[in-house]
């Protein structure tokens, strides 16, 4: 190991110093720390879409299913099974995981648009199931009756129902092993790989790199990761309803990541970020957010089809 | 219980007759520009809406024709200002630029008509059942059926027998070409674009008749609409069809022995032919 390039390191430094400190910061400045967890836990999921959508050069429509299914995963376990928080959380992550692998083989030849297309059809599966299983996922009202449960570090128990903050801590530590992993991976050969088949998927294979098998494993790591956020977007709310499974949910993701930058490692949160406040705003003012946020993504295609991220820095290249 | 069979084939074979309305509008916009247009359901609930305010001045007939018309208008427009900017860059752009039109639509219907079902009046006497032994068979029934049919038919016709068919048919196997020898390629995709939502506007005006008139309607048709030109193969216009038929039918008669599957079904027969026949039923291969 070299010595640290503080330079190259410093957007990493400052982004990590603002989401630790955010519980205190973001109250200063008017939210609350609910608001903040949702950042992070929705950030999570357009990161892990991006992953996919920008580094390996797939167009997902339909990561919905999978946060769902790590929603549903958490909420079920802690309801029915045993009210263990962590289990909830591996048992969610677990089942999107299953759910993408099993799903993968069907759909890794699909490029462009049909794959698009296919992902956001294929997520309504889920979405019926959770609709239509009235005795088990609540159906249409919802899975409720249950709550995160505290903690258990062996000396102490951790409180994270009552308590925003821990819980917002909580879904940091999750939130930060995903990125760190994410990263780890972009680094490695597998990583680097998965960029040449995003920039030129025909050479990739004449190099003799199996590229489908490729697209399967970043789509189920991918999908893993979204599962992971659904999971803790469960416990946040102590709720899961079918929406989180719809395929509009879907493209709220893809405009987190187009928003930020899909070609920045950091891009989606920030996305996703203003995203949350945003609709968390507009949904306050007035009863037609819908057409606002509508207007939102026909604004940011015609004119930050690069992201927030990606302009600044053609700008500081210009 | 075959009685109880039929009716639930037969109304499958409605709902599955707009499934292919819509999906074959979608095709046609999809092989030509490249586009998934989300807001292809926004433009079916606006076509019943259109026809809602048109019926106390034309009659439900003049509604039929002119209707859609005005939702093929509507959609030139939106194309000419809005999606013809994004040719040739990433689909991604397309697909996130009508999702956002797809929200605004059900928003602003919702806003403009309000949430709740709307009455819609079709002729008294399409409405009678035309024979007891078969209550389902309402003269309404048999007409959508037959209006589809029509202009399923026209829309072959004008593929393959008008000028404007073959330019569209050439420029979806090789624009470049199509455009190099002198044909106006902007013109091509809007008028491509105004036959695709023409389609669903005319799948509105006959659908609400039949599923209730609200915001909500083109939202819910446009999922199973992406199934059938999956089932059907992509790039396959007939295909197209045939999924939309077949997805109809197969999701109604799983509403008498398994009603609860009613909507899972039709993702669980895309999954079998991506598994056994990714290109589609009627696809061509390699053409995705």
């Amino acid at each position: 190991m070299g010595p640290i390039d503080i330079k190259k390191q410093a957007p990493n430094i400052v982004v990590w110093l603002l989401l630790l400190a955010m519980p205190y910061w973001l109250v200063g400045v008017g939210g609350y720390v609910e608001l903040g967890t949702r950042v992070v836990v929705l950030g999570l999921a357009a990161m892990s879409l991006n992953f996919l959508l920008g580094y390996t050069g797939v167009l997902s429509f339909g990561h919905a299913a999978y946060f769902g299914l790590g929603a549903y995963g958490a909420g079920m376990i802690i309801r029915y099974i045993v009210p263990n928080t962590g289990l909830g959380i591996l048992v969610g992550t677990l089942v999107g995981m299953l759910a993408a692998a099993v799903i993968g083989p069907m759909i890794i030849r699909l490029r462009g648009v049909y794959f698009a297309m296919v992902t956001i059809a294929f997520g309504q599966v889920f979405y019926f199931v959770a609709f239509r299983w009235n005795n088990v996922t609540g159906g249409d009202d919802g899975l409720t009756g249950w709550t995160r449960q505290p903690i258990n570090l062996g000396f102490t128990r951790v409180d994270i129902l009552h308590n925003p903050t821990a819980f917002y801590y909580l879904v940091l530590i999750c939130f930060a092993l995903a990125v760190g992993v994410m990263a780890w991976i972009l680094q490695s050969p597998f990583g680097r790989t998965l960029i040449a088949i995003r920039e030129n998927e025909r050479r990739a294979r004449f190099l003799g790199i199996p590229v489908d098998q490729h697209i399967w494993i970043s789509w189920v790591i991918s999908c893993s990761f979204v599962s992971l956020a659904g999971a803790l977007y469960a416990l946040l709310n102590n709720f899961v309803d079918p929406r989180a499974l719809y395929w509009t949910q879907s493209g709220d993701f893809v405009i987190m990541a187009v928003l930020g930058g899909m070609r920045s490692f950091w891009g989606p949160l920030l996305g996703a970020a203003i995203f949350v406040v945003l609709q968390d705003y507009l949904s306050s003012q007035t009863e037609n957010w819908m057409s606002f946020l509508g207007l939102f993504f026909v604004l940011v295609v015609l004119f930050f089809p690069r992201g927030i991220l990606g302009m600044m820095r053609r700008k500081a290249v210009s | 219980m075959t009685q109880l069979v039929l009716f639930d084939a037969f109304n499958g074979l409605i709902v599955g007759a707009f499934y292919a309305l819509m999906a074959l509008g979608l095709s046609l916009i999809l092989n030509l520009s490249g586009v998934i247009n989300f807001a292809h359901g926004g433009f079916l609930a606006i076509g019943g809406y259109f026809a809602y305010m048109l019926i106390p001045y034309v009659g439900f007939w003049g509604a039929l024709i002119v209707a859609p018309f005005l939702v093929a208008f509507l959609g030139i427009i939106v194309e000419r200002l809005l999606i013809c900017r994004l040719y040739g860059r990433d689909p991604l752009y397309s697909l996130l630029l009508t999702f956002g039109l797809a929200f605004i639509f059900e928003d602003g219907t919702r806003f403009i008509w309000g949430a709740q079902s709307l009455p819609y009046q079709v002729p008294g006497w399409l409405l009678s059942p035309l024979s007891s032994a078969y209550f389902f068979l309402t003269g309404y029934r048999l007409f959508m059926v037959l209006i589809v049919g029509i202009a399923v038919v026209g829309m072959f016709l004008i593929l393959n027998y008008t000028k404007l068919g073959v330019r569209i048919r050439a420029g979806t196997l090789d624009l470049e070409t199509v455009s190099v020898l002198g044909v106006n390629v902007r013109l091509l995709r809007s008028l491509n674009f105004g036959l695709g939502v023409y389609l669903a506007g005319l799948a509105g005006v006959l659908a609400v008749g039949q599923l209730g008139l609200q915001p909500t309607i083109g939202g819910s048709l446009i999922m199973p609409s992406f199934v059938a030109i999956i089932v059907g193969g992509l790039g396959s216009l007939p295909g197209t069809l045939l999924g939309g038929l077949l997805i109809g039918v197969a999701s109604g008669i799983t509403t008498v022995f398994w009603p609860s599957a009613t909507e899972a079904v039709i993702y669980v027969m895309m999954a079998a032919v991506l598994l056994v026949r990714p290109r589609g039923l009627l696809g061509e291969e390699g053409r995705f």
